[in-house]
């Protein structure tokens, strides 16, 4: 695939001169007797320009992408289909192995060939490789040039060039929202797919229901508890437990009187710098929170346990992964807060104020509660980001699927049992590393609902004061 | 012009100033500003209890400025100060021992725009008893609430609908609604700042009517845009422009024998 840079950079060098091409056919209408009037000619010399250059590139960089995406295949076929019979690898891993020996003594990977049909497999894959490489070159040259041409042909002084640039823009607008669309969805469907097949082997309502959690590894197939329990609800438990209840209990308040104190006490000058700090708080990476879940909370949960005689305390807790998800979900509280107290009309307040009421007052009586909506909907969406919150739990909260209200106790989560499963080498169709897919798929649903909800209560209650 | 002047002063009403009325509060050279823009200056005023005190004046003359003053509403902007002496009762309500919260609630305001909570009509009168802690037992917060709607001209439309949100009324009951508000504390003195602006001329005689009850128990002080409305409800007018108060007097005089002829003009409907 060597040289396919230069390629792309030929391409966009044709783009350029097509550009100039147009655009100096363009300023040529402009330039004549008459063509300074406005409507004269219909579209700024530069998007004529751009017109061409766009029917140059497109179908250049079609051909080329269609070569970088299926040359590889093109070239390896070719090579097999030129091997003497007998020595051709079997379809499969057998084939596999071959060619991406190939692939590496044509770069260089190794010094000799492990293999002596790779080694002539290997001068072929060069010969075949330069072949198709000049041919798609020549190609995406030729398609370039006729689209150019075509483009060229066109331009009149009423030729629409500027309607049509800003629809093929549109389009590329559209195409890239696309990508990042069907991605998501594909993804959701892999997963729906992947969990049907887990909920074959383990009936949905055991995987719901069960109270008993404990994926075993087959390393043979016929290996006694092969298949292990799947009771997903002490993980459902454990989520709740840390990421709503938890969680929740350290940064609600905390968040709220944060927002209250930012919106209605503190110095704009102070707010103008607090808010952004806050928000800058929010993006630390949760590892370096769970590194401090892990090595300084959780050991002093412990001992705090063990000095009010609790004896059965774990060195990873419940309590110590929850709090430092509290404490990491808060910007996120208090600025959604923020946000929903900022929009409470200022006259709303100056009415009570009127009235002689305290500040405090105030806030508890009238901004709060007409800023409830809206603060449901942030603590909603915080909820919905703790329970998909993964590494603070991985590290601090541990794997023990434990179903206890103890939050001494060491519990596991979602996405913590998921991080389990998929570690290490699995089996790609062994009910244990399914039922990833399947946690996968309910963790997606829930914060889904979540956040439609959560969404919709606060865009209802912006349209209310709207 | 003179039609005008002729129409303005057959509205005066019936009741003429009473000459000797003690000063329920007093402002002496009064000026705000907001940041580096001067919006009042030397503004000196007395509002007493038997003289209903009307502001008029152009947009933007200052006349909510000076009101928001009487009850430190303008503690509230940031950029806003306050300079000169106003006293309540005597008591310089500028002082540093002055409790803003007591003061507001002796100095009871209405708003420009209608600022209902996003409570139940009930919970939007009974807010004020309720923080103040003027009602000793259900059935007397209920009296309250009664009588401050009634008194609002309210009453009858949402006596059947207590609970419903107070943002849900239309904006002319919104306004009697935070007049009734206002006045279910009981304040010694009601600023109302166009009151009337959202109404229809059935709920305004309704106001009118109200703040010519409440003569003689509280000291009332109206903005207005309408000048038959200030010429009918007050016994003083206070006519502001430019941020400065040009002419303070009976209200009689004020509309038929103005001395300054920006007041003319402004109140023969030359100027505006
Ligand atoms: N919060 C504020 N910040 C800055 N300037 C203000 C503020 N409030 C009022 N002003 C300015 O002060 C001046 C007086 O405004 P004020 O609201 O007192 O006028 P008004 O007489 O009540 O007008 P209207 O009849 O339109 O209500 C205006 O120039 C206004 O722009
Ligand atoms: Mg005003």
């Amino acid at each position: 695939m060597s040289g396919i840079g230069a390629m792309f950079a030929a391409a966009f060098g044709l783009g350029v001169l097509a550009w100039w091409l147009g655009r100096r056919k363009a300023l040529a209408f402009v330039a004549a007797p008459g063509g300074d009037r406005i409507g004269a000619v219909h579209s700024l010399p530069q998007y004529h320009g751009a017109f061409v250059a766009i029917l140059a590139l497109l179908p250049a960089l079609v051909v080329l992408a269609f070569w970088g995406l299926a040359g590889n295949g093109l070239v390896a076929a070719e090579v097999l289909a030129g091997l003497p019979e007998g020595t051709r690898p079997q379809p499969g891993l057998d084939q596999a192995a071959f060619l991406s020996e190939v692939r590496g003594l044509v770069r260089g990977d190794y010094a000799a060939a492990f293999n002596p049909v790779a080694e002539g497999a290997a001068k072929a894959w060069v010969a075949v490789e330069r072949r198709y490489a000049i041919l798609f070159g020549v190609a995406a040259l030729a398609v370039g040039l006729m689209g150019a041409l075509w483009g060229w042909t066109r331009l009149r002084p009423d030729f629409r060039a500027r309607s049509r640039v800003e629809r093929l823009v549109m389009g590329l607008l559209i195409l890239a929202s696309l990508v990042a669309t069907l991605t998501t969805f594909g993804i959701v469907l892999s997963l729906i797919f992947e969990s049907f097949r887990f909920f074959q082997m383990v009936p949905i309502t055991e995987f719901l229901f069960g109270l008993n959690w404990s994926p075993q590894t087959a390393i043979r197939a016929d290996q006694v508890g092969s298949s292990g329990a799947f009771g997903a609800v002490p993980l459902f438990w454990g989520t709740v437990f840390i990421g709503a209840i938890i969680a929740m209990i350290v940064a609600i308040p905390l968040g709220l009187m944060t927002a209250i104190y930012l919106t209605q006490y503190s110095a704009a000058g102070f707010r103008k710098v607090a808010k952004p700090v806050l928000e800058v708080l929010a993006g630390v990476p949760t590892v370096v929170y769970g590194f401090f879940a892990a090595l300084t909370v959780a050991p002093a949960v412990r001992d705090f346990a063990l000095s009010i005689g609790i004896s059965d305390a774990s060195s990873e807790s419940a309590l110590a992964a929850g709090m430092v998800m509290g404490v990491m979900i808060i910007p996120f509280v208090s600025s959604m807060a923020d946000d929903a107290l900022a929009a409470v009309p200022a006259s709303m307040r100056d009415g009570s104020l009127a009235m002689g009421a305290t500040p405090s007052e105030t806030i508890r009586k009238v901004l709060i509660p007409a800023a409830l909506p809206g603060i449901v909907g942030g603590v909603l969406l915080a909820v919905s980001r703790a329970i998909g919150e993964t590494m603070i739990v991985v590290m601090a909260a541990g794997m023990a699927a434990n179903l206890t209200a103890n939050p001494f106790n060491s519990v596991t989560t979602v996405t913590a049992q998921i991080v389990a499963l998929l570690t290490g080498d699995q089996e790609f169709d062994s009910a244990k590393t399914l039922s990833a897919f399947a946690l996968g798929l309910v963790l997606f649903l829930v914060t889904l609902a979540l956040n439609i909800f959560a969404l919709s209560v606060v865009k209802k209650y912006r349209e209310a004061y709207d | 012009m003179n039609q005008m002047s002729m129409d303005v002063g057959t509205a005066l009403g019936s009741s003429e100033a009473v000459a000797d009325a003690a000063p329920k509060m007093t402002a002496r050279n009064v000026a705000v500003s907001y940041g580096a823009t001067q919006a009042l200056r030397g503004v000196s005023i007395d509002v007493s209890t038997e003289n209903v005190t009307a502001f008029i004046g152009p947009s933007g003359c200052g006349k909510s400025t000076f009101l928001r003053c009487l009850n430190r509403m303008n503690d509230t902007v940031a950029s806003a100060r306050v300079t000169g002496e106003i006293q309540l009762d005597g008591k310089d309500i500028y002082a540093p021992d002055m409790d803003v919260v007591q003061l507001r609630a002796r100095v009871g305001m209405v708003f420009q725009k209608p600022n209902p909570f996003p409570k139940s009509i009930y919970e939007n009168v009974a807010y004020g008893p309720r923080i103040h802690g003027l009602a000793r037992s259900k059935a007397d917060l209920d009296g309250v609430v009664e009588q401050s709607l009634r008194r609002a001209g309210l009453w009858d439309e949402v006596k059947d609908r207590l609970a419903d949100s107070g943002t849900a009324l239309s904006g002319g009951q919104q306004q009697r609604l935070c007049i009734a508000r206002a006045i279910a504390v009981n304040p010694e003195v009601i600023l109302m700042d166009e009151p009337a602006s959202a109404l229809d001329p059935i709920a305004t005689a309704k106001i009118e009517e109200l703040i010519d009850e409440l003569r003689g128990k509280y000291a009332i002080v109206i903005v207005t845009h309408n000048m038959q409305q200030a010429a009918r409800v007050s016994q003083k007018t206070a006519f502001f422009h430019l941020g400065s108060l040009v002419e303070y007097g009976d209200t009689r005089e004020i509309f038929t024998n103005p001395r300054e002829p920006r007041t003319k003009d402004y109140i023969t409907g030359r100027y505006g």
